[in-house]
């Protein structure tokens, strides 16, 4: 299962950053998406993978830990709040300006 | 347990809300009820540093939860002088945004700034690393809707490559969080500091790899070179006011790197061995050479002020990069200096905007009221600077006299020399193109009437804070006293590490028997 997860962190992230490396906002925020599923996973594993286990101390000997899920919710509202503004502002952007790249325009030499 | 502590997060905001729902429509009821929680935020930060200022480790628990279970916000005297600097910042830009008239050109201005302060403060306060990535969100979503203000294409492109830039900021401080948590267990500062110790020296991989992503994400959000991209386009293509409030979020940046890497990974703890020497000192060092022929290179005035913002943080960096108490106490002084510059620049940048078709660097018509604006230009790039008689030049020296006894002492003299006298040509040579070359044209046919000449309330909130330099340089001696008790307190954690832990609540390790 450690591997499973690892390698699905990994791709993730992979991909991600790919994506994140384009020009054109559509595919960054793409890939800026795929980066936070990949650290929210990450976050799950940072409390040990467990299967079956009550997130509380009892009797039972093996217990999930709790923390990262509260962490992980926290993540998952804040990078989806985010992602809104950010598909919102680079949808204000693309319509003022009629392309969508992420770079700024080569700038035009005022003459002196 | 008092509760004054939490004030400065919970008054912004209850009053954010009440704004937007209560005051949509009335910018004149906005003004009032911001400027007056301002006002009372400056009151209670004045009183929290008091309460600090004998050394007391201010705590609050919220729910009255015990650390390191609940969450807790903690107040000594760094997070209660950053909250008074912020306070204060955050009058004057208020001040300025209501009398240039900025925050009626777009909606919810004072909402946002206020949830912008809240932000600020918490990350300032927290005693917490998740929380702390809480209200650096809380800041930054409130940042981005004052980058934008006001709209148009050029601030609306700026806007994106700043948010996209900070979500993959945000999103590494979430990987540094899980691996910090896989690794210890913990998140809270003062225990991350007790188990830190505790990690035995061949199984450092981990904690590693997790104190060097933390200082990536700080040092992003400190625009330290070369994760500074972010910072020239949306500092100048941010309003004027929004831009003199951001001074403070780079802050907030070396805030969390001196309380981290004094408390949690301290220079002599081995696992986290030779980071500051070998990495942070050099992207320090780098940052304010760029910075500073940044200064130089710049076409336009208000890229040339965010130039100037780099490479002043890279002399923060660079005192901070020392880890000396001598170094700390050089890079708060200069922390309040930097901020205090930065904002009165581009607060004065907004000025010169509002008087010339373009910020471009060349000789344009001269304007009314150029005279009052080249002076405070004058005297805030003589302070950014770095020359007498002004705090830019004390804090410089103090720095160069922390350095002294570093391994790194003939880099940083040469680099803060050098820089220095390339960022003086700059400035002089900006001020002269805008202002005085300005002079030998002719007043051609330039529509007057298109361009609103500043309000007297703009003049005073920029002069306000050029005055607050000189009081910065006037009462220097007192300020650095007060800056070494901080460093030596920061120096001394364990006052810290204890009332954090030992501050009885509920399942608080004394009690947890009972349970």
């Amino acid at each position: 299962m450690e591997v499973l997860v690892a390698s699905a962190i990994g791709i993730m992230t992979a991909a991600g950053m790919y994506l994140v490396l384009r020009l054109r906002t559509f595919p960054v925020i793409l890939g800026v998406s795929l980066l936070t599923y990949a650290v929210n996973v990450f976050l799950f594993a940072s409390g040990r993978l467990t299967v079956g286990a009550p997130p509380i101390l009892g009797d039972a000997t093996t217990y999930a830990d709790p923390l990262p899920q509260a962490l992980v919710l926290t993540a998952i509202v804040i990078s989806f709040g985010m992602t809104a503004v950010v598909v919102m502002i680079a949808l204000g952007s693309y319509l003022g300006s009629d392309d969508d790249l992420v770079n700024d325009p080569i700038e035009q030499e005022d003459a002196p | 347990m008092t509760h004054w502590l939490i004030a400065p997060v919970i008054l912004p905001a209850m009053l954010a809300p009440f704004i937007v729902l209560a005051a949509r429509y009335h910018i004149g009821i906005q003004r009032v009820f911001s400027l007056v929680g301002v006002i009372a935020m400056i009151a209670i930060a004045a009183g929290l540093s008091w309460q600090a200022s004998d050394g007391t480790i201010l705590i609050y628990q919220l729910g009255d939860w015990a650390a390191p279970f609940g969450i807790i916000l903690v107040g000594d005297m760094l997070s209660t002088l950053m909250v008074l600097l912020t306070a204060v910042l955050a009058l004057f830009v208020l001040l300025y945004a209501i009398g240039s008239g900025w925050d009626d050109r777009g909606r919810h201005f004072h909402a946002l700034f206020q949830f912008q302060l809240m932000g600020i403060m918490g990350a300032f306060l927290t005693g917490d690393l998740f929380n702390l990535f809480v209200f650096f969100e809380v800041l930054l979503i409130a940042s981005y809707g004052l980058m934008i203000h006001a709209g148009g294409n050029e601030r609306l492109r700026a806007g994106v490559q700043y948010v996209l830039f900070n979500l993959l900021g945000s999103t590494l401080f979430l990987f540094a969080l899980g691996a910090i948590y896989a690794e210890t267990g913990t998140l809270n500062m003062a225990d991350l500091a007790a188990r830190a110790d505790l990690i035995g020296a061949d199984s450092t991989v981990g904690i590693r790899v997790a104190a060097v992503l933390l200082l990536l994400v700080f040092a992003i959000k400190a625009a330290l070179v070369p994760l500074h991209f972010w910072l020239p386009s949306s500092y100048a293509e941010a309003p004027g006011p929004v831009a003199a409030l951001f001074a403070i979020m780079t802050k907030v940046g070396a805030y969390a790197i001196i309380r981290v890497y004094t408390m949690v990974f301290p220079p002599d703890l081995e696992a986290t061995a030779g980071l500051h020497d070998v990495w942070l000192q050099p992207a320090a060092l780098l940052s304010l050479a760029l910075g500073m022929i940044g200064v130089l290179a710049a076409k336009k005035l208000d890229r040339l002020v965010a130039f100037s913002v780099i490479g002043s943080m890279g002399m923060v960096m660079v005192a901070i990069a020392l880890f000396t108490p001598e170094g700390i106490a050089a890079a708060l002084y200069y922390i309040v200096h930097s901020t205090l510059a930065g904002a009165a620049l581009f607060l004065i940048v907004d000025l010169v905007k509002s008087s010339r078709p373009s910020l471009v660097l060349r000789a344009m018509p001269p304007v009314a009221g150029a005279a009052l604006t080249a002076g405070l230009f004058f005297a805030a790039a003589i302070a950014m600077a770095g020359l007498p008689p002004l705090s830019g030049f004390i804090g410089k020296l103090l720095i160069l006299d922390a350095a002294y006894t570093s391994s790194w002492a003939v880099w940083i003299w040469a680099v803060v020399l050098i820089s220095s006298l390339i960022s003086v040509v700059g400035f002089a040579r900006a001020g002269s193109i805008v202002f005085w070359k300005s002079n030998a044209i002719e007043a051609d046919d330039i529509a007057d009437d298109e361009l609103e000449a500043p309000s007297a309330l703009a003049y005073l909130a920029a002069g306000g804070l050029v005055a607050l330099l000189a009081a910065h340089t006037v009462f220097a001696g007192y300020a650095h006293d007060y800056m070494i008790a901080t460093s030596e307190q920061l120096f001394a954690p364990e006052p810290y590490i204890s009332t954090v832990l030992d501050t009885p609540g509920k399942l608080s390790t004394s009690t947890a028997q009972d349970y």
